[in-house]
């Protein structure tokens, strides 16, 4: 094992780490976003929008991300082509972003959801009370408290993204793991790489991690 | 862009053998449940034990397995299985090597690397459940085991497993389907499971919307199955008043 190598190497690497965490970040974005709305629509009391978003949570909880990766890069291109009736090639990066939202917007919706719940039902009642409408009260008074309640369980969720986000090998994209490969290819030492880019996801992972069991432990009454 | 929609396209020749694209879908779930069965199988007996270790009373003992479960928690699946496929066999002993990488075939290769590192980075996430449902008992049952003269495996084996088994059974259910959903990185070394025989039935025959709605499927359909299985199973090994502790 001869790991000085490694160094000269780093200024590329740190291009791919930050492809990784720009892919991390804004796949949270999303999928918080996304998985919000399907919290509320599962909760809604319209009996249609509560089973669509339910089918559409089961769904992709029940299939393999690196499937939906595959699938969105062959499929993205065609119903972007499709709708916009162009041919213009879209690249592996925002099929890849659009996969990683909308299958992480499944699992967000379901902390989301147990979020909402966790709120007592005086809150909403009291809201309505004071003459707020629905949206003023999710708004201003249910999910400003529901997501300061299931931050650690969001961030859990992040680092698992974290983590998944090194999928994206499958389609080419050159993310941290890729470059690091790709690295130890040229100067011939495979595994060195390999070992280095593994202890960086473990050092950002256990240290989020460890974080999130000290903001756990903080709030806990 | 033009797209030629054909359902039937499973039913055609490969023009490889007499198989039509079905067997090869066939083919790949038999890779996919036995790399997901082999793995299940390491998994709760190295998580058990791991487990186990986490809650005993020697401090160093604990350590080790907290250790164990951080370090395969915190690096990603993908990064494990390269280890475990491209590295590791060039540390072994000389003629084991050459056995890794001469003598079976590829397939196998991948799979015996898939499946130890399944099997070793789902028996973290068991090694956790298994601690939490240990941990949830009252130490009532603790303490009645020891004054009832039971020495400490005999405590766990006959009095802290059985009743933190039944606990944890809908955490590791979803631990257990994940172990399916997981065995799709296999396809990226090269072992011909579901996923990588989609992706092949879709570049064979460009029909890539119908190869993928059928592995969705396939995966939905194993996924639901699985899961009525082991509602059955919990409602079945359910002992009436026990499960209230978990909830505690």
């Amino acid at each position: 094992m001869d790991f000085s190598n490694i160094l000269p190497a780093l200024p590329s690497m740190m291009d791919g780490l930050w492809l990784t965490l720009k892919l991390t970040v804004l796949s949270i974005i999303g999928g918080v976003v996304i998985g919000t709305l399907l919290a509320l629509a599962r909760l809604s009391k319209y009996k249609f929008l509560a089973m669509a978003a339910g089918f559409y949570v089961n769904y992709f909880r029940s299939i393999p991300l690196l499937l939906v990766i595959t699938w969105f890069y062959f499929m993205v291109p065609f119903i972007i082509g499709w709708v916009t009736g162009t041919n213009r090639p879209v690249g592996a990066l925002t099929s890849c972003l659009i996969a990683f939202m909308l299958f992480e917007a499944a699992y967000f919706c379901e902390i989301v959801r147990a979020g909402i719940q966790s709120i007592s039902k005086g809150q909403i009642n009291a809201a309505y009370a004071l003459g707020l409408n629905y949206r003023q009260a999710m708004q201003l008074i249910v999910l400003p408290q529901a997501f300061r309640k299931m931050m650690p369980l969001l961030m859990q969720q992040s680092i698992i993204l974290f983590q998944d986000t090194s999928l994206v090998y499958a389609v080419g994209l050159m993310d941290f793991l890729n470059t690091a490969r790709s690295r130890g290819d040229i100067v011939g030492q495979p595994h060195e790489f390999l070992l280095f880019a593994g202890l960086i996801y473990f050092i950002i992972s256990f240290g989020a991690s460890s974080y999130v069991t000290y903001l756990k432990k903080r709030t806990t009454v | 862009m033009n797209y030629h929609w054909d359902w039937g396209v499973f039913f055609k020749p490969t023009g490889i053998g007499s198989e039509i694209y079905l067997d090869w879908f066939m083919t790949g779930l038999g890779w996919t449940i036995a790399l997901a069965l082999t793995s299940w199988i390491i998994a709760l007996f190295i998580g058990t034990i791991i487990g186990v270790a986490r809650t005993l009373p020697n401090k160093i003992i604990a350590n080790l397995a907290a250790g164990y479960v951080a370090l395969f928690r915190n690096v990603p699946l993908l990064i494990q299985l390269f280890i475990w496929y491209f590295m590791v066999p060039d540390y072994l002993p000389e003629s084991l090597e050459l056995w890794f990488k001469q003598d079976i075939n590829p397939a196998t290769s991948a799979f015996i690397s898939t499946v130890i590192c399944l099997g070793l980075f789902t028996a973290a996430r068991v090694a956790e459940q298994i601690r939490t449902g240990i941990e949830a008992l009252p130490q009532g049952q603790i303490n009645a085991g020891l004054a009832l003269g039971l020495r400490l495996p005999q405590l766990y084996k006959d009095v802290l497993l059985p009743q933190a088994f039944r606990i944890i059974i809908p955490p590791i259910t979803s631990e257990f389907l994940n172990v399916f959903k997981n065995s799709s990185v296999a396809s990226l070394i090269g072992l011909m499971e579901l996923l990588a025989q989609t992706k092949q039935t879709a570049e064979f025959t460009a029909n890539l919307f119908e190869a993928f709605t059928l592995a969705t499927l396939i995966y939905f359909v194993l996924n639901m199955s699985l899961m009525l299985l082991m509602r059955k199973l919990e409602k079945r090994v359910q002992v009436p008043g026990l499960i209230a502790l978990g909830g505690k």
